[in-house]
């Protein structure tokens, strides 16, 4: 029996298309757009000015706070503008605009950095990397990398679990990560067992990646604290919880985090990234994404350079095709809905998904048949019909008290609803408001 | 991109589970068992269904659009369901007002009164059937014996039900031994040889129909297992103890509707918990009372008011019974 999380999950059809395209570099963009706000936490505060020339991988946006994150400039340049642009989230945040030197070799060089596997820095040393290299969580939630690596002197961690999940339908940027630089993930790894005094590591991968699971076993042959955990294929088996739980057996409490129970998670792309920052020193300016789609022709996965205007990458796979009608930036299940393409790439983009007119409209809701099958899906043990009723006729309290903030928004209760209540969006709006009452409170 | 671009929260996929398919699975569930009961009872079944649906159907649409003035929405399939229930429940022959009759308790009384789809409490269909039943006893307990298909209904000789004629022998002091010559046998039971309501008639075709219910998902087996294994057990502890006096556990799961509530009434969705663990629960208890009923009670058959009195319970024990929440009350783990 392959391992898995107990309760609640579901199978949506997995669409990997692109799990056999080999990532391809993107070419350079002729503009990036850098949000100053890629990650969770404070935004970064821009220290660069209108008309400044830029370094590749030079920060131009730093760290203010401890929960923030520096942000680089992915390609050498000058910058033309501090604007506001529309970002993912569909508001408008503000954005250090960079024009590409055509002229400049640097930006045309191809990487090259070859497997190094000794680890020669000492436990500051990485960390230090690690914070300045501007690197955060590449799963999705971006949250900044050394926030989880600074672990304070009772800390009980004994245990690096590695998310190669990619349990959302259609992205496959980790799977061939996974493939393409199992060597380098596994140095990685090290590096940070070697930071944080950890002795095992265990990386997950649902069993749809084969492959990946061959070849991290294979590069991870000659280091026994590292195993490699085959996965059930469900839905959300890469929530960090769940994945735990699948893994290790271990319930974070209600509330708490990984580190609670001796846990740290990180995504195998973060774990790239952090061999970049500190065999390379090189910051995080680059990511993998996955542009695909049903009816997108040369469906791939690329090196994207952070900033890069989806717009671009739409049209290196082929241009929008006839009747798209939704546009995501991320997976089918968590991703977010962009307006147009001018959005740039972020630290947290794993895909770009288009979606066609049949599978992009929602079936009008209906009256609920109390079929319980939302009750059966929660991987968290909630009840999400009836969030959304005590959400709607505004019962905050109460749905405090039946849990609400412990939704992880992974969209199962809509997926299965055979009447189509849009349960989440009402979850989500219900948790915005406990939140603010909680607030007040306090 | 000429249409324009659809800006929604996640998650943009959605399974093809549709209530209204789930609601055809039910109906295309049901269509061994009316089969069986067409050719046992011929004409009256394909009358009294055929009323009893249109109308469920009829009130629905008269009631929302003229008294309600909300959005019809007969083409649910949840009318059609409770017409199809409520006429499996009846027995062939009875007086066409009188389905009318129950139809209008059904849809009107026990679904729309409460808000509809969704939000009644109890099984309309039942509802519609025990209505009946306390109204009119006489005429909801005489049953065209299955000898007498394919003839005009008010000829038709009429009968007992097994349960029927095991209650009413017991009280005139024979023995299961003498009664069960009386009684269809097991076999007969089975395929639907007996006297009774028109859809509880053969085992083996409501069998069938719940087995494509769990197969397709539309129920899970928790309330059709464990209620008919709380029947079989009381049942049997009770023929254990006197088999003179009781009757044995396969004459009750076999009779008295105990299938097609079990697979049909009892697995509502509307009406039953949310929970796996509240289902049990709930499915104990229909268990319990249907037994009681029927073995020290004044109505031979029990499974329709054991359903009614538990769907009562059932705000009650979603209440008290819910899923495990993730993360809760979990020993701290001290590494």
């Amino acid at each position: 029996m392959l391992k898995t999380f107990p309760k609640g999950g579901i199978h949506p059809a997995e669409n990997k298309i692109t799990s056999s395209k080999e990532i391809k570099r993107m070419p350079i963009p002729k503009v990036v757009y850098v949000p100053i706000a890629q990650h969770i936490g404070i935004p970064s505060e821009i220290i660069v000015d209108r008309k400044d020339k830029v370094e590749i991988g030079q920060v131009v946006a730093k760290s203010s706070g401890f929960v923030s994150s520096n942000i680089h400039s992915p390609v050498a340049g000058t910058v033309t503008k501090l604007d506001m642009i529309v970002d993912t989230s569909g508001y408008k945040k503000q954005c250090i605009v960079i024009r590409t030197d055509q002229k400049n070799e640097s930006n045309f060089e191809e990487p090259n950095f070859p497997l190094k596997k000794e680890i020669s820095m000492d436990q500051k040393d990485i960390l230090k990397h690690i914070t300045d290299s501007g690197i955060v969580g590449l799963g999705g939630a971006t949250f900044p990398s050394h926030v989880k690596l600074d672990l304070k002197n009772d800390n009980h961690v004994d245990c690096l679990i590695i998310n190669g999940v990619e349990c959302e339908p259609y992205l496959t940027a980790d799977h061939r990560l996974m493939l393409e630089k199992a060597d380098e993930i596994i140095v990685g790894i090290q590096i940070l067992m070697h930071a944080l005094h950890i002795q095992e590591a265990v990386i997950g991968i649902e069993n749809n990646k084969k492959d990946a699971i061959k070849a991290l076993k294979k590069a991870a042959q000659s280091d026994k604290r590292i195993k490699v955990a085959a996965l059930q294929v469900k839905y959300p088996q890469g929530s960090e919880k769940q994945l735990i739980k699948a893994i290790i057996k271990r319930e974070v409490p209600k509330g708490g985090l990984p580190m609670d129970v001796g846990i740290i998670v990180h995504n195998v792309g973060t774990i790239f990234a952090i061999y970049q920052a500190v065999q390379y020193d090189r910051p995080l300016i680059e990511r993998v994404v996955t542009v695909t789609g049903k009816k997108i022709e040369n469906a791939s996965n690329f090196w994207v350079k952070i900033g890069t205007p989806i717009k671009d990458l739409v049209n290196e796979v082929g241009g929008i095709p006839e009747g798209t009608r939704k546009i995501v930036n991320g997976g089918p299940m968590m991703g977010k809905a962009i307006k147009n393409t001018d959005v740039p790439v972020t630290k947290g983009t794993s895909g770009i998904l288009v979606i066609s007119e049949d599978e992009a409209s929602r079936g009008e809701p209906k009256n609920c048949i109390r079929c319980g099958e939302c009750v059966d899906v929660c991987p968290m043990g909630l009840e999400p019909h009836l969030l959304m009723n005590l959400t709607e006729k505004g019962i905050y309290e109460t749905a405090a008290n039946e849990d609400i903030m412990t939704c992880i928004e992974c969209g199962s209760c809509s997926y299965v609803c055979p009447s189509h209540r849009p349960l989440l969006d009402y979850i989500r709006f219900g948790k915005s408001i406990v939140k603010k009452l909680n607030t007040a409170k306090n | 991109m000429a249409d324009p671009i659809i800006i929604s929260a996640s998650p943009h996929i959605h399974s093809a589970r549709t209530s209204k398919k789930v609601m055809y699975d039910v109906v295309i569930a049901l269509i061994p068992a009316f089969l069986v009961s067409l050719y046992v009872f011929g004409y009256s079944a394909m009358i009294l269904t055929s009323i009893a649906v249109i109308s469920c159907l009829l009130f629905e649409f008269l009631i929302q659009k003229y008294i309600l003035k909300t959005k019809v929405t007969i083409s649910d399939g949840s009318a059609l369901i409770t017409g199809i229930l409520l006429a499996f429940n009846l027995p062939a022959g009875l007086p066409i007002w009188m389905i009318i009759v129950g139809s209008l308790v059904a849809i009107g009384v026990a679904k729309l009164s409460f808000g509809g789809l969704g939000f009644n409490i109890f099984n309309p269909a039942l509802v519609g059937r025990v209505f009946l039943l306390v109204s009119f006893p006489v005429q909801m307990t005489m049953w065209p014996t299955a000898v007498e298909n394919n003839t005009v209904i008010a000829d038709a000789v009429t009968g007992a039900t097994p349960l029927g004629i095991i209650k009413e022998g017991l009280q005139f002091g024979e023995t299961m031994t003498s009664l069960s010559a009386k009684i269809p046998s097991n076999m007969d039971m089975l395929l639907g040889i007996t006297g009774g309501s028109l859809g509880e008639m053969s085992a083996i075709a409501l069998l069938i129909g719940g087995l494509y219910l769990i197969i397709r998902k539309v129920i899970s087996w928790h309330i059709p297992v464990i209620l008919l294994a709380t029947i079989a057990i009381m049942t049997s502890i009770f023929w254990l103890v006197n088999s003179e006096q009781f009757a044995n556990p396969i004459i009750h799961i076999l009779s008295g509707g105990a299938i097609l509530g079990t697979f049909y009434m009892a697995t509502d969705l509307v009406t039953s918990p949310m929970t796996k663990k509240g289902m049990v629960i709930f499915a104990i208890g229909i268990g319990i009372i249907t037994v009681v009923i029927r073995l020290f009670g004044a109505y031979p058959e029990g499974i329709s008011f054991a359903i009614l009195i538990m769907n009562a319970f059932v705000p009650l024990i979603n209440k008290y019974f819910k899923p495990r929440r993730f993360g809760s009350k979990i020993k701290a783990k001290i590494v």
